[in-house]
């Protein structure tokens, strides 16, 4: 590859990711749309991709982002306001930036439709220059606010009555601290010896810097009672605008003067001493010493208040790896918990108390680096939120519904391959949840309901997974429809009995739909299934719950990561597995008399749990032991028992995948190497519980 | 990658021994031989497919060669081997291992030696055979192995395994990121 080709490809990349955040601040503008920081991450996002777009020869996305840009640019300078208008202009703006992106990836250049396209957004956007009047729609308010964060010098010194009359400086000082980041200094030095401190008078001052996103009015405002009473300076010595001489911080002596603590003429003398000015001013007493400490609180505190204004400071500090190396270490890493496992073996076999405590050790620290290996991989699924947002909101509108997307969760983390697999089933299910669960305006208030539907979209973490919940408000299923429908297809005898729960689950089967219309949306020659299976392929589960006329909620289960897992081994006859121990709930003997022909049911403290025996199901010759023990799993809910020869131990599973040969087998996973270097085989639980169910074992 | 080998070696075969007979694979197919490693049995899978082995941390099934023509199983000897070949399936790369009782050389053979399958006669099926060649006297089967581990006759033979009929309707999985 080229140094240019990587250059092109690196800013497609970036490209891609500003595209994201710029259509998540235009959203998120729809709902506050005078949010001032949400309009700087989009001009900035903006301006971005034009610059780097005309770097490395996308000139035609540079063209085309500079018009939309300086539109932007207007409302940043508050001469535009935002509108619904504009942000759907907009957001076209940001998907056609998308399009040319992709067609800059064919040789033959960008398709004459599509700069057409570009056109008409553009003709749109030009429409809002500031001389039109505005459509007849409200304007957004723009409150008194200042662009970014400004930066205040406040001098406070409350006169020798201002105890008399009920304040206290400290509620003032507590005042300010609310309204943003505050560093004071305490003015000590006139508090007089003891027997001529007059309680009833403060002596003591301060000087304060206070960064904030607020007028100088409204900080004035807080000392609105007390302005007689006491000796009040506010200076605005920084306006937040951007950085015009980034990194150029006010010398002290300039800060000393402003304040009116030097005067010019001796700063000059002072500086001419050549040596560190505070030091200077402080021995010759030109400048009380404390007054130089307050000057120096003030240098420090706009450094740092200009540097978290920084965009660059905005996330941490952060490095781009390409996510193969990301696999090539999480694979390594795997490797390592093998040996660590095998080593851990051979120590516990033998008696030398050095090497057991060697193995304890790296034990710990191959934990560690597992943990911290997967947790690089991890990201917060927020990320694919926005994307729905976006889905929702267009959806709705070409379908004629009101609908709100309610998302909660979005620091929950996932591995990143979860993530990237999971985008499409959730798609799916949300199209369902807006196409066949929420209703129409008329019809939602007909029912009774208010016409604007909710769709949640939730996400948790529990115990080893993360648990995600899509919610509607809309009409529920119709479990007789489906019951009608299930024996219209005979997947379901018509004298079965069956639960509402279970009826729900039958839409997950191949080629079922109740929909009355196949329409668009959901359609599309995908159903249920699909989404099933590809969450299943992630080792999820996916189910569904409805209330008739109140809504429905679908609820997908995933592991944390798909590389390494927490894994019991068993045996049966000379084959080992590993079960996955978030599952497992215990092991038990296997009772003699339970053992027999007879029902395969175990009775567990009285309660009855049902067992599949591994060596029948798997058809594993030999004979079992005398005493067979059971692994009680949690599987969706209820329990079930899996008989197996013996139970080995815990260990860490590095799952391999079996490859595409074995992707239809039923009751496996993947595999793993055992601590030998042979493998064994990862049972899939619920799989194996499912095919079990269907032969009638 | 495999292609740009088959260009390179086009007339270099190797040749391996099932029950007796001559076999052949183009070299550009196979990647490395090994010795017959412990193999991990998967449950409900055709008998012909033995299982599975660790190939530096990889999970690589294992075929056997004899019992897929017919010939019974392959037992283990000093001399018996897992041909490690690289195959398209379903258009996607897929390494996997064969068995056979043993491996003689790297033999040359130009395409002006080797003659058409023929069309009966042969124990094995006629499409799995790409020609026959001649070492001395004795003839050798070269075999197509993108044929013999075709999708269709991995499957076909997973649904025997399974011992029941697929449920009407079932189509090929489709993957999540498709």
């Amino acid at each position: 590859m080229s140094q240019d080709d990587m250059h092109r490809m690196a800013f497609r990349e970036e490209a891609g990711e500003l595209l994201g955040e710029l259509e998540a601040s235009l959203l998120a503008l729809e709902d506050q749309p005078e949010d001032q920081d949400l309009i700087n991450r989009v001009f900035r996002a903006m301006h971005t991709i034009k610059g780097s777009g005309a770097m490395f020869g996308f000139e035609d996305i540079a063209a085309f982002t500079h018009e939309v840009e300086t539109v932007f640019d207007k409302v940043r300078n508050g001469l535009l306001p935002v509108s619904k208008t504009l942000l759907d202009l907009t957001l076209a703006a940001r998907d056609h930036i998308k399009l040319l992106l992709e067609a800059a990836d064919t040789a033959d250049g960008p398709d004459p439709a599509i700069a057409l396209q570009g056109q008409g957004i553009l003709d749109g956007l030009r429409r809002f220059s500031p001389a039109a009047p505005v459509q007849a729609e409200a304007p957004a308010v723009m409150p008194e606010t200042v662009r970014g964060m400004a930066t205040y010098r406040i001098r406070f010194k409350p006169g020798p009555g201002f105890y008399a009359t009920g304040n206290n400086p400290l509620h003032f000082l507590e005042d300010l601290a609310e309204l943003g980041d505050m560093r004071r200094y305490l003015h000590a030095e006139e508090v007089p010896c003891l027997e001529d401190m007059d309680p009833e008078v403060c002596h003591v001052w301060w000087d304060i810097i206070l960064g904030a996103r607020k007028s100088y009015s409204q900080i004035q405002d807080v000392f609105a009672f007390v302005e007689d009473d006491c000796e009040l300076a506010i200076d605005q010595i920084d306006n937040g605008e951007a950085l015009s001489d980034a990194g150029v911080y006010k010398k002290l002596g300039e800060i000393l003067v402003e304040r009116g603590d030097l005067t010019p003429d001796d700063l000059a003398q002072a500086l001419a001493a050549q040596k560190r000015l505070g030091t200077v001013l402080a021995d010759s007493g030109l400048v009380a010493k404390s007054k130089i400490e307050a000057a120096l609180v003030e240098q420090e505190a706009v450094r740092e208040i200009r540097k978290a204004r920084e965009p660059a400071a905005e996330s941490a500090s952060s490095i781009r790896v390409a996510a193969e190396k990301l696999d090539d270490l999480v694979d390594l890493v795997g490797e390592l918990v093998i040996v660590q496992s095998q080593i851990k073996q051979e120590a516990l076999a033998g008696n030398d108390p050095t090497l057991k405590a060697l193995s304890e050790h790296l034990e710990r620290l191959s934990d560690d680096l597992r943990d911290s290996t997967l947790g690089i991989r991890m990201l917060p699924i927020g990320s694919t939120f926005s994307r729905f947002r976006r889905l929702v909101r267009d959806l709705s509108a070409e379908l004629g519904k009101e609908i709100d997307l309610v998302t909660s969760g979005e620091e929950t983390e996932l591995d990143k391959t979860v993530i990237e697999r999971l985008g499409d089933p959730l798609v799916h299910l949300l199209r369902n949840s807006i196409d066949h669960g929420v209703e129409r305006p008329d019809e939602r208030r007909a029912s009774g309901k208010p016409p604007r539907g909710t769709v949640f979209l939730s996400a948790e973490h529990s115990g080893g997974s993360v648990v995600i919940r899509i919610t509607d408000d809309g009409r529920g299923l119709d479990a007789r429809a489906i019951r009608a429908k299930a024996v219209e297809r005979g997947v379901l005898p018509p004298e079965a009995e069956l639960c509402d729960k279970d009826l729900f689950n039958l839409i997950f089967l191949p080629g079922f739909s109740t929909a009355k219309a196949i329409t668009n949306v959901s359609g599309r020659g995908v159903g249920m299934d699909v989404v099933k299976r590809a969450i299943e392929s992630l080792r999820g589960a996916v189910e569904i719950d409805s209330v008739p006329g109140q809504g429905t909620t679908i609820t997908v289960r995933l592991p944390l990561t798909l590389a390494i897992i927490d894994g019991l081994q068993i045996q049966t006859g000379r084959e080992f597995y590993v079960a996955p121990l978030s599952l497992v709930e215990e092991c038990v003997d296997l009772p003699r008399d339970e053992a027999g022909e007879g029902d395969k049911i175990i009775n567990l403290r009285g309660e009855i749990v049902p067992y599949i025996r591994l060596r029948d199901f798997f058809g594993i010759d030999g004979c079992p032991p005398d005493v067979e023990q059971v692994v009680v799993s949690s599987v969706e809910g209820s329990r079930v028992g899996l008989v197996v020869d013996r139970v080995i131990g815990e260990h860490q599973t590095v799952i391999k995948s079996l490859g595409r040969i074995y992707r239809d087998v039923e009751g496996l996973s993947g595999a793993t190497i055992k601590g030998d270097g042979t493998m064994a085989l990862i049972l899939d639980v619920p799989g194996l519980l499912r095919a079990a169910v269907e032969s009638g074992n | 990658m495999a292609a740009e080998d088959t260009t390179l070696n086009d007339n270099q075969y190797l040749t391996f021994v099932l029950e007796n007979e001559l076999f052949a694979l183009n070299i550009g197919s196979v990647r490395e031989v090994l010795e017959l490693t412990s193999i991990t049995k998967v449950p409900r899978t055709p008998e012909f497919i033995r299982g599975v082995i660790n190939l530096r941390g990889r999970a690589v099934p294992v075929v056997d060669l004899r019992m897929k023509f017919g010939m019974g199983e392959t037992r283990r000897t000093v001399n018996t081997c897992i041909i490690i070949v690289e195959v398209e399936l379903d258009g996607e790369s897929t390494v996997l291992g064969a068995l056979a009782d043993s491996v003689q050389e790297v033999y040359e053979m130009e395409s002006s030696q080797i003659e058409p399958p023929p069309r009966m006669g042969t124990r094995i099926k006629a499409e799995f055979i790409t020609g026959m060649g001649k070492s001395g006297d004795r003839f050798i089967v070269i075999l197509d192995i993108n044929k013999v581990f075709s999708a269709e006759e991995l499957t076909l033979a997973a649904d025997a395994g399974r011992g029941q009929p697929l449920a009407e309707g079932r189509e090929v999985a489709v993957d999540a990121g498709a």
